[in-house]
This record gives structure tokens, C-alpha cells and sequence, in this order.
């Protein structure tokens, strides 16, 4: 898998990037892979607030439907309508241009390091 | 008759299975064994080894003459007579080029679930061309490609509202005026998963306030009782509180009346029977589910739609497969995976046939039948419920609707008494003048009244406020085939494009593509059997009764159970009509608190759907390294939830295909927690005639008559799939409120919830297992076993230096189906289980089943129906093709272009322009030899699945697309 070692990482295969309050999430590369040809996005609107550990929304490939899980409790700021008008950005580029939601989160829980997230997936 | 020569001519056994008893030898031979007795007792475990049965209610077999004579003195035993019944079966005229050409048709017949879309582009334009007309009629924008019947597609669009509204109720609020069976499925239905149904009167002046709470609203359009009524704001009032409004619509009204989208509805179901499809005593049709804009994801069942192949032309395919519950189990937006393709193709080309102006004539003259007759009965003095009516009309005879009803029948008329003091009487396109004026004289009013239908204008029973003003079947496919020969070339025209078993083998794992034989499907069409409404009188249909008590014995019979419940219309359906009966029996007890469903992570999707629409919820159990049930982990699992297990669900043989020896184990553990067994039977094949689900432990299975007992899949269905239980459990199996009879065979009552709108689910498809059954009789149902059996493990044998066999049983046997496991090649040389299956439509076969149930693998299921050349040809092929894909390996072809890869290949790709390929174009599409003489040509090269999900189109595309 590709070395963001900036982001931090859920045991959900989420990664988290932090700019002060708000941080921005999507699925890593191993995610996505697994997935296969991603179709389809469903995403929180902006306004609605989110739970830690809550499914939020959906990621649809040709083959399985994937759960987004908020992975901090705070308020969705913006969801990536680009992905949402072209899904396949997930799998071209899951820690850029696919990335899902910006969220409002002034605490953070305890997030995975990359190291750990590589282990996780045993690469 | 006895007979000294040893060449039975008749037997029907030797043209079933496809392997004589010399082919037997040489297969043996290849596995080791002197005989198919001595194969069998090392395959299956002593341990669950049957007994003998002792007064077998199963006759010897018959020839295929004196089935037919049987099932003719059956037939004699019933009566038809003109059905005026109505409430959702209509008489229909099923034009003969569609019953020849389609129904009759084994290469329509025969084919199974386009999951293979390059080799399935006929059934998939037919179910597109379904789709349109559903689509075009309700005003909606997403139609699916059909659901069970009509009453299952109401629960299904209750669920779906649920699932999508934004409402936390629980409440769901239903018209009194809907089907009465529809009630009583809503009724049962919601019972089990928490929904409180609100059944209410609702009308034009319906507001928010007298809705309540709710997250939808349900109304039938028009009511069961014939009355034409303008929903638009109540429709209106429900989505105001966030409530979703499904509304089941009459199709053929529907030429005539505004549509429910046009109305604001969110939802549209029904029934497409009255589209050329016989009632047959219930079934089977295609019922129909429409949405708006932005619920197509929300969408059960399968959903055809447009995606482009490797040289972007358009190509149909099955979209949103990820929705479905062997993708997304206890997830799923619901438990149905069969849907009516037959029947949903039958529907669609009545629309093909008779285009918008046809369709609109016979919705012209049914209501003008309705007038004509109302004002006879009027011009008497009777007075009506309503006044405005498309098809059906209800009279006052207050305390003479028994009369009425009598007489008509004396007539040789079926009216219904909808109350004693109403008679119902539904008109269609089958009936005659001569028939509403027996009508009239039904009701004994003195003198016989002629009564003449005027065909001019639209009667003023339909009120002109809803008058439809929008157009439908403007597609050229609804306005070009209109004359026989042409509705002729394009039936033969779509089926040539798939690829059936007329055409050869569908080794498919799991789905037991046998034989479908004349002979079984000869009785179908029979107008005793087709012509009876699900209402009629017990008189008039004493004949299919008794086929259907007789059906239920043997079927017990072979099972080991008490008793058989054939209303499920789907496998689906019996795994539900079998956990609501674990449910009900659990509860009668006193034991509500058991709500917990164990299924091992092997098992098929949809159980795990079905526990969830059953009021249950899903513990996975572990399976170990050899894919059997973990029995530590059984064991664990049962000590951590004692007293809240409802069940077990196990597949046996299981979805491995693997003979388990602890089942009886697995079994005991259950019960002596105080849970039940169900027992899956879609493996059923491997174990007729040697073990039985009730001996070994089970309490309730369903069985797939589209499997073991020969119904035809029909391209994607119709299927039945029967319920079969210990006694404990009859009394919750599933009942129906219309039921000519309450006690089934051995003198059982089932005292359940109905699961299928009809009372005996799809009655007229009963003789094609009956027949079966009669003319192998128990003998022979063994003896296909073995065969099959024997096919499996002789495919396995010969196979297995080319591809491992993942799973094995005692002595290293396979049960009826072998797993073979691609991922070692697919990680040597880059090939793909895709590449594989779409390589083998080149070899002229249809794949086996794919990623299940372990991904990367291969499960074949050859059947005893198939002959020992085919078995070698395949085998051939697959040996071939691992040829080619070590070609791969060794460097020989680059990975992404191959003959595997760019399989399959179409004449057009061989032909046109210059020929680019590291691989000949012999070997492209001539791999074999024979092949010279019998190629079947795919119509269109790999599909693009990904590209069909991202641009979402499930209507018929323009002419223009395909220049």
C-alpha cells in the first residue's frame, strides 16, 4: 500500500487527515482494492451531524456494498460531490481526489498510526 | 403388460438420465468403484444412510403414456367455467405465437438466470422490454424485472418504504380497499418484523391528520372492489409527514387512467397475469415493482439494465447485483432471488404484440363489458356499490348473494359473493356477450336480457378527471412486431441470442440444471389446469387438489417429514414460510424470547435474508479448513445464547457440496438447547433415495422443485419451492384465508400466515414435478441420485491434475457438485474465474457458478441428466483452457491479450479490420475442432459490469444506439 504515513488510520480501513478542527476522510487503497470497480457513493448531506462508529454511508461496487463509518463524532462541513457524480475516483485516487467527507471534529478519539494500519492488513 | 426383452422402450428413467449403464462402467472405473451401490455407500455417511420405507406412498413408475393418461383423468376432475371472480385473476387470451414460440419453447424455457449476460442478451432485451412497459404504464421511472405475484410485491414495497423513509414510525396505513389476500400477507408479513399495519377506509377527503403517524401508505388502484377513486391527496397527505405511498395498480386499467406517478406515488405494484399469462389456479406470473427517481437502489429482486461490451456496443446485463442477498445477506433489501422471468417474457411480448393500440382496445372493451353489464343489471333496479368502475362491479342483493353466486355457477359462471348481500363480478377480455347475459340471468330476473357491448367512446364509468392523457409503448420494439410472422422471427431472433440447455450443458453449481422433459411439461398449457382462478369454488377444481395432496405425499415421503406446504413461490419463500413456522411454534410455547437464527458463514445469502424477514436475528457460525460446520464453534455459539436460540439454519449436503458426517451431531446439539433445524434443501439432488432431512435431525426444509423435481428455470424462474415439516410445525405452516380446502395431506392443517398471494402458490406448473415423480418412481428418484453423484465425482476425477477440487468427503468423494479452485492458477499466470467462464462460452458452454461459495472457484454440478460424450467434452474444454492460461503463464500471450482474456469472442471481433492478436483467429473461436460444425455465436463480446452501475439505464435504449 501506497506510504501515507501523514494520515492517521481506522481499523474500518478509513483514513483521517487532520487540518485543526476539521478533518477530511476516505478509504485507503486496500479498501478500495477489495472492493473492486466502485459505482456508487451515498454520502451524508452537509449539516448532519455524525457519531463515532456510526455508519454514515455507502460505497457500492459491482461486487459488495461497503459501510462508511464516521470515525469521530462531529458535523459533516462538506460531502465530495465529485465522487458522488463520479464514483471511480475512489479507486483512481482513494487518498486524494476520492476523498469522501470533510467533518467538523474538535476531539479526536484514538486513531490508528500508518504502522499499525499496516499491520492491521498484514503489509 | 410384462415384457421379456430387457430394452424398455418405455421407461421413462433411461430418457432422464443421460448416462447408460455401460457409460456407468467406464466412470466407475475411472473412480475405483464395481458399482453405483458400492460408490454410494462410500460417498454417503453411514450415519444418515434411510431405512427402507414402508408403505411407500409413491406408485412404480409410470410410463410417459399413462402419466399423461393420469394426469388427463386429473384434468377431467376439474371444471372450467367462465371466471368473473377478479381481484387480481383475469381471464387473458395468450396469443398462440407466444404459447408456441415461448412458453412451449425450451430454448426459453430452459435457460436459467442471465447471470452469464454475454450469452443472455434474448431474455435480457425481453425483460428490458418488460421493464419499459411497467415503466411506461405507471409513470414511474424504475421498474424491476419482476416479483413473485402481486401480494408479495405489496409486503416488498412495505419494506422498501420503511427502508427508505425518513419517518422513525413504525406504522403502516393500508385502504381496506385492497385484495383481501393482499391483506392477509400484509397482515402476517408485518406481524414479523415489528410493523404495525393501520387498515383504514381511506378516500378523497383523507387528510394528514386522519393518516396518523405512519412512514407509508398503501392503496390499491382500482379498489378490490372495482371502485375508480382519485388517490392524489392522500398520496399527497402521506408524503407531507414523510411517508412513502405505494399504490398496486392494475396494468391494464392503466391504459385507460391516470398513472400513479402522474398521482405522486412513490412506489407501483401489481401483477402482469392479465398480459397474456393464464390464471393457472393461482400462478405462476410475474408480479411488478416500479419506483421514482432516487429509489432504484432500494429496489428487491433482479433489475435488468444497459451497460456496453469490450467493443462499446450496448448490452444488456443484470445491474445492482450488489443489493442482493447473496451479496449482502442479513443486509439485503430482501430475501427474493428468483424472480417470473417466463412469465414477466410472456407479459412483455403481449405488450410487443399488441402494441399501445391494441393494449389500449382490450382496456376499451373491458370497461365497456363492465358498463354494458352494470346497466343491464341497473335497468332491473339493482343498484351498484360505485358508480365509477373500470373491470369490476359490485351489486346489492341484500341476503341473496349466495343465490346469485349459485345460479351463475349453475350457468356455468364463477361470480364472487364479496358479502351476503353483494355479488362482485369482474369482466375481462375473455368474456362474451352471451356470458354477461347469463350474468343477468343470474341474478333471476325474470326474463333472459340480451346484452350488447358498444365499443365507441370510452364509458362514462371511468370519470373523465382521471382520464390517462399521457402516451405508453411508444418504443418502435411496441409498434413493430404486430403481425405473426414478424412476432415469430423475434422470439426466434432473441432466443437464438442465448444460449440454453437445448443448446448444451449448464454445469451450474448449486442450481441442479436437469432435464426439463416434454413429457413434464405437456400437461402446463392444458386449459383444465391453466383456466381456473385461485377462488374457485373446491367443486370445480377437485382434480388439482388431488394432484397437489398426492405431490405433498410423496414429497413428505422422500423428506422424511410429516407434511408439505406448496404455496411458497420461491426457495426463498419456503425458508421464510419455514422460520415463520419456528417462530409461530416458539411462541405458542411461550418462548418469544428465541429470536436467534444460527447460520454458518457457508451458507446460501438468502438465509440469512430470510431470518431477518422472519423477526430473527443472524449468529454466524465458523466453518473449518474443509468448509464443514465448526462444531466447537457450534457448540460455543449455543452456550453463549442458550436460551435465545430460535433455530439453526444448515444447507445439507452442504453449499460445498461435501457430505458432513456430524450432521446428526449438529442436529442434537440444536434441539437439546430447545432450538429447531432447518435444514436447506437446494442440495437435495445428492440425497433422494439415501437419506431424508427429517431422518437425520431436521425439523422443516424447503425444497426447489425448480431444482430436484424438473420446473424448468425459465430463464430466472418461475420457481416453487415447498415447505416440508415435522408435525410440531404444521399448525404454523402457511395457511391462506381463500383456501378451497384447510387440510392438506395426512390430514394437516396449516394454521400460518399465507407467504404467496394464492392459495396453492403456482399450481399449474404442479404437473411438471408430479410427472416426474410418477414416471421415475422411488427407484428411479435413487437412481438419479447415484448418477448424478457419479457425474459429479467423474468430472472431479478427471479434472483434478488440472485444477485441485477443494472440497472432499469421506474417501475423498464429492457429493453432487465439485468446487474447483482456480486461485493457484489465477495467481501463477493472471487469469481470472472470469476469464475462465467467459472462455467457455467459446467452447460452446454456459460457465459453471462462480465465487460461490468460496471465491476464485469454479462449482460444477453436471446432473444425471447429462450423457457421457458431453461430460467428456467439457472436460475437454476445461482441460484446454488450462492449456491456454499456462500459455499465459509462461509468457507466451501477454495477460491482457489472451483468448482468455479477450473471451468471449463474437464473429464480428474475428472478422472486422485487422487482426492484432498474439493467438490466431482459429483460436479465438475454433479452439476445437467440432466446433466447426456447431458453434454457438456469442452475440456480444465481455460486458463492461462497472460501466452498467455507474450509468444506471433499465429502459429499452434507442434504435439508434444499436447502428
Amino acid at each position: 500500500m501506497s506510504e501515507n504515513t501523514d494520515l492517521q488510520y481506522t481499523a474500518e480501513h478509513e483514513w483521517v487527515l487532520v487540518d485543526g478542527d476539521t478533518v477530511t476522510i476516505g478509504i485507503t487503497d486496500y479498501a478500495a482494492e477489495k472492493l473492486g470497480d466502485i459505482v456508487y457513493v451515498d454520502l451524508p448531506s452537509a449539516g448532519t451531524s455524525v457519531t463515532e462508529g456510526t455508519v454514515v454511508g455507502e460505497i457500492e461496487s459491482t461486487k459488495s456494498v461497503g459501510e462508511l463509518f464516521a470515525p469521530v463524532n462531529g458535523e459533516v462541513v462538506e460531502a465530495n460531490q465529485a465522487v458522488i457524480d463520479s464514483p471511480e475516483l475512489v479507486n483512481s485516487d482513494p487518498f486524494g481526489e476520492g476523498w469522501l467527507l470533510k467533518i467538523t471534529a474538535p476531539e479526536l478519539p484514538k486513531l490508528l498510526s500508518h504502522a499499525e494500519y499496516r499491520a492491521l492488513v498484514g503489509e | 403388460m410384462s415384457t421379456s426383452s430387457t430394452y424398455d422402450l418405455d421407461a421413462f428413467g433411461r430418457r432422464h438420465i443421460g448416462t447408460t449403464p455401460s457409460d456407468h462402467g467406464i466412470m466407475l472405473a475411472e473412480l475405483g468403484y464395481d458399482s453405483l451401490a458400492s460408490l454410494m455407500t462410500a460417498a454417503v455417511p453411514a450415519s444418515i444412510r434411510m431405512g427402507e420405507v414402508l408403505n411407500s406412498a409413491i406408485p412404480a413408475a409410470a410410463t410417459e403414456r399413462e402419466a399423461l393418461a393420469e394426469l388427463a383423468a386429473l384434468a377431467d376432475q376439474n371444471a372450467v367455467r367462465a371466471s368473473m371472480i377478479g381481484l387480481g385473476y383475469f381471464g387473458t387470451i395468450t396469443p398462440a405465437v407466444i404459447q408456441r414460440n415461448v412458453l412451449e419453447n425450451p430454448s426459453w424455457y430452459t435457460a436459467y438466470t442471465p447471470y452469464q449476460p454475454e450469452i443472455s442478451q434474448g431474455r435480457l432485451e425481453a425483460l428490458i422490454n418488460f421493464q419499459t412497459m411497467v415503466t411506461d404504464l405507471t409513470g414511474l421511472d424504475t421498474a424491476n424485472a419482476s416479483m413473485l405475484d402481486e401480494g408479495t410485491a405489496v409486503v416488498e414495497g412495505m419494506l422498501l418504504a420503511r427502508r427508505a423513509s425518513k419517518s422513525a414510525s413504525n406504522r403502516f396505513v393500508v385502504d381496506a380497499d385492497a385484495l383481501p389476500q393482499t391483506l392477509a400477507l400484509l397482515e402476517s408479513r408485518a406481524e414479523a418484523v415489528g410493523i404495525e399495519l393501520v387498515v383504514t377506509d381511506l378516500h378523497e377527503g383523507t387528510d394528514a391528520a386522519a393518516l396518523g403517524e405512519h412512514f407509508g401508505v398503501f392503496v390499491q388502484y382500482p379498489g378490490a372492489s372495482g371502485r375508480v377513486w382519485n388517490p392524489a391527496s392522500v398520496i399527497a397527505a402521506a408524503k407531507e409527514q414523510g411517508g412513502l405511498a405505494v399504490v398496486a395498480a392494475d396494468l391494464l386499467a392503466l391504459a385507460l387512467i391516470t398513472s400513479p406517478g402522474e398521482l405522486g406515488a412513490d412506489v407501483a405494484v401489481g401483477t402482469s397475469q392479465r398480459f397474456g399469462v393464464p390464471m393457472g389456479f393461482g400462478g405462476p406470473h410475474a408480479g411488478y415493482m416500479a419506483v421514482r427517481k432516487g429509489l432504484e437502489r432500494q429496489l428487491p429482486g433482479r433489475l435488468v439494465g444497459v451497460s456496453q461490451d469490450a467493443a462499446g456496443h450496448p448490452a444488456y446485463r443484470l445491474s445492482l447485483q450488489a443489493r442482493e442477498q447473496h451479496i449482502r445477506r442479513e443486509k439485503a433489501t430482501s430475501n427474493i432471488c428468483t424472480a417470473q422471468v417466463l412469465l414477466a417474457v410472456m407479459a412483455s411480448m403481449y405488450a410487443v404484440y399488441h402494441g399501445p393500440h391494441g393494449i389500449r382496445h382490450i382496456a376499451v372493451s373491458t370497461a365497456a363489458k363492465a358498463k354494458a353489464l352494470a346497466d343491464a343489471l341497473t335497468g332491473f333496479g339493482l343498484t351498484l356499490a360505485h358508480d365509477a368502475y373500470f373491470d369490476t362491479i359490485r351489486v346489492h342483493v341484500p341476503g341473496l348473494a349466495k343465490n346469485v353466486v349459485a345460479k351463475a355457477h349453475d350457468l356455468g359462471l364463477n361470480v364472487w359473493e364479496a358479502d351476503e348481500a353483494t355479488v362482485h363480478v369482474s369482466v375481462d377480455e375473455t368474456t362474451t356477450e352471451r356470458e354477461l347475459s347469463l350474468v343477468v340471468e343470474a341474478f333471476r330476473l325474470g326474463e333472459r336480457a340480451d346484452v350488447t357491448v358498444s365499443l365507441r367512446e370510452l364509458p362514462a364509468s371511468l370519470p373523465e378527471a382521471l382520464r390517462r392523457t399521457t402516451a405508453y409503448l411508444e418504443h418502435p420494439v411496441f409498434n413493430t412486431h404486430q403481425s405473426e410472422t414478424q412476432m415469430m422471427r423475434y422470439l426466434k431472433q432473441l432466443a437464438d441470442r442465448d444460449y440454453a440447455l437445448d443448446r448444451g450443458m449448464i454445469p451450474l453449481g448449486s442450481c441442479t440444471m436437469k432435464l426439463n422433459a416434454a413429457t413434464e411439461m405437456q400437461s402446463v398449457t392444458w386449459p383444465e389446469f391453466a383456466n381456473l382462478h385461485p377462488f374457485a369454488p373446491e367443486a370445480d377444481v377437485v382434480g388439482t387438489l388431488g394432484l397437489v395432496e398426492q405431490l405433498e405425499s410423496w414429497l413428505a415421503e422422500v423428506t422424511g417429514y410429516d407434511t408439505v406446504s406448496l404455496q411458497p413461490n420461491a426457495g426463498s419463500q419456503g425458508e421464510l414460510a419455514g422460520l415463520l413456522a419456528i417462530r409461530g411454534y416458539h411462541r405458542a410455547n411461550g418462548e418469544a424470547e428465541r429470536d436467534l437464527c444460527l447460520i454458518p458463514s457457508s451458507a446460501h445469502g438468502t438465509n440469512a435474508a430470510s431470518a431477518v424477514l422472519a423477526g430473527m436475528r443472524v449468529v454466524v457460525v465458523a466453518c473449518d479448513e474443509l468448509g464443514n460446520v465448526d462444531l466447537g464453534d457450534l457448540r460455543a455459539k449455543i452456550a453463549e445464547h442458550a436460551a435465545s436460540i430460535a433455530a439453526l439454519m444448515i444447507t445439507y449436503p452442504s453449499t460445498h457440496g461435501v457430505y458432513e458426517h456430524d450432521v446428526r451431531d449438529i442436529c442434537q446439539a440444536v434441539h437439546d438447547a430447545g432450538g429447531q433445524v432447518y435444514v436447506d434443501g437446494a442440495n437435495l439432488n445428492a440425497l433422494l433415495g439415501f437419506a431424508r432431512f427429517g431422518d437425520f435431525g431436521g425439523d422443516v426444509s424447503h425444497l426447489n422443485l425448480h431444482k430436484t423435481f424438473c420446473i424448468p428455470h425459465g430463464g430466472g424462474g418461475p420457481g416453487v419451492g415447498p415447505v416440508a415439516a415435522k408435525a410440531h410445525l404444521a399448525p404454523y405452516l402457511p395457511g391462506h384465508p381463500m383456501a378451497q380446502r384447510v387440510d392438506h395431506a395426512g390430514g394437516f392443517v396449516h394454521g400460518g400466515g399465507p407467504v404467496s398471494a394464492a392459495p396453492y402458490g403456482s399450481p399449474s406448473i404442479l404437473p411438471i414435478s408430479w410427472a416426474y415423480v410418477r414416471m421415475m418412481g422411488a427407484e428411479g428418484l435413487a437412481q438419479s441420485t447415484a448418477t448424478a453423484v457419479l457425474a459429479a465425482n467423474f468430472v472431479a476425477s478427471r479434472l483434478r491434475e488440472h485444477y485441485p477440487v477443494l472440497y472432499t468427503g469421506e474417501n475423498g468423494l464429492v457429493a453432487h457438485e465439485c468446487i474447483l479452485d482456480l486461485r493457484p492458477l489465477t495467481a501463477a499466470t493472471g487469469v481470472s474465474v472470469d476469464d475462465v467462464a467467459k472462455r467457455l462460452i467459446d467452447y460452446g458452454f454456459h460457465a459453471p457458478t462462480m465465487s460461490f461459495p468460496v471465491a476464485g472457484t469454479l462449482m460444477v454440478e453436471p446432473t444425471e441428466s447429462e450423457d457421457l460424450a458431453e461430460l467428456e467434452r467439457f472436460v475437454e474444454a476445461m482441460i484446454a483452457i488450462k492449456a491456454e492460461a499456462d500459455a499465459v503463464g509462461r509468457g507466451e500471450w501477454p495477460v491482457d491479450d489472451n483468448p482468455l482474456r479477450n473471451a468471449p469472442h463474437t464473429a464480428e471481433s474475428v472478422i472486422a479490420g485487422e487482426w492484432n492478436h498474439p493467438y490466431t483467429r482459429e483460436q479465438a473461436v475454433y479452439p476445437v475442432h467440432s466446433l466447426v460444425r456447431t458453434k454457438y455465436w456469442a452475440p456480444v463480446r465481455r460486458i463492461d459490469q462497472a460501466y452498467g452501475d455507474r450509468n444506471l439505464v433499465c429502459a429499452c435504449p434507442p434504435v439508434e444506439a444499436f447502428a
